[in-house]
């Protein structure tokens, strides 16, 4: 026992037992996942039960599989529209925003930056039921994609802002300086000196906002109309506890892939961008890691 | 020559939007808790203008908010869970963190892979994972079954205060360890060497300073997944789904996707928000601290 208790106290190496603690934690929080996703090729209708492989789910079964459920691959179509739509217009605003937000020294930058933090720190409902709210009451926007489009954007924005503004504050005024130094015009310094440094941010910023729309549950749920303009996960709270067949995990795990290949593609395309850039503190896995927070 | 409006115009399409899709709304939510309510179609009638504001909705809510009343039980219920999750998600997120940061070394950029990608993965994909293990007929029970330490299949799913608790620890703790880590990873190792060349034993070390070093950093990561737990009601609805666990983001919820009392339903949004505006001013505090300081250092 005791020797047991020594080798995981380890005081001369590494502490074994943290160790123990982290891979059970990995695990812990990536097991059930994997699980979930095996179950999509389950060959019975239970979602807890292993009756067998198959890949009736998928696009085997005429009616009821991914393929062939036009509800079902309704949501995915309803979540990707969403998410290309978001990052289409929060991007350019949050870039905006961060430019304008960095070298800005006027009166107006501090209340924009503080009204630019709080949708970050509002909890989700607040903002639903807002916007809710404002869309029936005020502005008669009719739920459905348009109103979930602009409150995605909404809360959208302020996530490019982080991103865009921290390699700003880290590329500094400098090189805008040399070209204006050189005789660019104002614009010119912005297009050619600027904008080609800031690439790499506004890259990460298109991957985050597409993760944030196709994750996104509130706010889209608040401002959805109905079974028609429902997403992924709306379409996993709302059956999830009903009698759901193994198809809702195998719609989850097409979604899953689909970010994941998509950041693990912007991973690489991000180093790559980045290899010529001034030195950034942190590496880009810190930064895309960051990016979240 | 620098002409003053080009800097401002790129912040002013960003800015407009913000004030349109954020403060107005914010406002609506004003005009509708202090509004008045339509007699024959039960519909709220915001009134915009705030002389004309009326509080009898807000006083029948915070009469409700009186100990013992149905808002008060479930807003207790609600600190209690966040409460409990939060100590779990701490107790298992710095552990990790400190890992990561002090003593990972080969497996390093393997662990912050496996860290970041529940990030990736949908929150309700996750909490499908666990309903599918947590079913009567899961694997949860039937483990648990095996090894004899039930005899029948618990029901996991069937309004359970501790599945929720489970749920919301399961969800929220990748938000926490990534920041704690940040912060533990900034720690000067020199600093801890000094502690341990002054004679600490490496736990006095660990309390004397690395505790007080990431003090901050658990303070920000605890607002951090705080201010969403308590906005939360989905999680509680996929595991629980009984109103015995329902906390302030269910009874909000109820009141716009169900019921027809919106105003009612408004001025919980305003409570709720009044009560989290110390966490939310602290967390907006040290972000914009931060972004001085990158801005000073990099000056």
């Amino acid at each position: 026992m005791r020797r047991v208790r020594d080798w995981f106290a380890n005081p001369w190496g590494q502490p074994r037992a943290l160790g123990a603690v982290t891979w059970l934690y990995m695990a812990w929080s990536i097991v059930p996942v994997c699980i979930a996703i095996l179950f999509s090729f389950n060959n019975g209708r239970s979602r807890s039960v292993w009756q067998g492989f198959s890949t009736r789910w998928w696009w085997g079964d005429p009616n009821n599989s991914v393929l062939h459920d036009p509800s079902l691959r309704g949501a995915i179509e309803q979540s990707l529209k969403l998410g290309g739509l978001d990052m289409l217009i929060a991007v350019p605003l949050g870039v905006g925003l961060a430019i304008g937000l960095t070298r800005w020294r006027g009166y107006g930058a501090r209340p924009v930056n503080y009204l630019m933090l709080f949708p970050l720190v509002t909890p989700e409902i607040v903002m639903a039921v807002s916007l809710l709210l404002v869309f029936s009451l005020l502005y008669s926007i009719p739920f459905g994609t348009e109103a979930q489009t602009l409150g995605q954007v909404t809360f959208s924005i302020s996530y490019v802002v982080i991103i865009v503004r921290g390699r700003l504050l880290s590329i500094g005024p400098e090189y805008e300086e040399a070209a204006r130094d050189l005789g660019a015009s104002q614009v010119g310094a912005f297009r050619l000196a600027l904008l080609p440094l800031l690439w790499p941010a506004v890259f990460a910023s298109f991957i985050v906002v597409f993760a944030l729309s196709i994750d996104d549950f509130v706010v889209t749920d608040y401002l959805s109309a109905g079974q028609s303009t429902q997403t992924v996960p709306i379409l996993i709270y709302s059956s999830v506890r009903g009698t759901a067949t193994p198809a809702l995990n195998a719609v989850a795990t097409v979604m899953v892939t689909i970010t994941l290949l998509s950041v693990g593609l912007a991973y690489f395309v991000y180093r790559w961008a980045s290899r010529s850039q001034p030195a950034t503190s942190g590496s880009a896995l810190n930064e895309i890691a960051a990016l979240e927070v | 020559m620098t002409r003053r409006w080009f800097w401002p115009s790129f912040a002013l399409p960003g800015t407009a939007w913000l004030i349109l899709l954020f403060l107005v709304p914010t406002y609506a939510v004003l005009a509708v808790a202090f509004g008045t309510v339509d007699p024959i179609f039960a519909k709220p009638i915001p009134v915009w203008n705030p002389f004309h504001w009326q509080f009898d909705t807000m006083r029948y809510v915070l009469g409700q908010l009186k100990p013992g009343h149905t808002f008060w039980i479930v807003f207790v219920r609600t600190f209690g869970y966040v409460a409990i999750s939060l100590a779990g998600c701490l107790l298992i997120g710095y552990p990790v963190a400190y890992y990561l940061a002090r003593h990972a070394r080969r497996s390093k950029g393997l662990l912050l892979v496996l860290l970041v990608i529940p990030f990736w993965v949908s929150y309700l994909m996750r909490m499908l994972a666990w309903i599918g293990l947590l079913l009567p007929d899961g694997l949860v029970n039937r483990v648990l079954m095996n090894l004899g330490i039930i005899s029948e299949p618990h029901a996991w799913l069937a309004g359970q205060a501790s599945s929720v608790v489970f749920a919301l620890v399961y969800g929220y703790v990748p938000y926490m360890i990534l920041p704690l880590y940040a912060v533990l990873d900034r720690i000067d190792r020199n600093v801890l060497e000094a502690g341990r060349d002054l004679g600490g034993s490496p736990i006095s070390t660990f309390l004397h300073v690395t505790l007080p070093l990431s003090k901050n950093g658990i303070l920000a990561a605890s607002v951090l997944i705080t201010l969403p737990m308590f906005g939360d009601y989905y999680t509680n609805d996929v595991i629980s789904g009984s109103p015995r666990t329902s906390m302030i983001g269910n009874q909000i919820n109820l009141f716009f996707q169900g019921g027809p009392q919106k105003n009612v339903g408004a001025c919980l949004v305003i409570i709720l928000s009044l009560l989290l505006a110390v966490l939310m001013s602290y967390y907006l505090w040290i972000t914009v601290r931060a972004s001085a300081e990158t801005k000073e250092s990099l000056l």
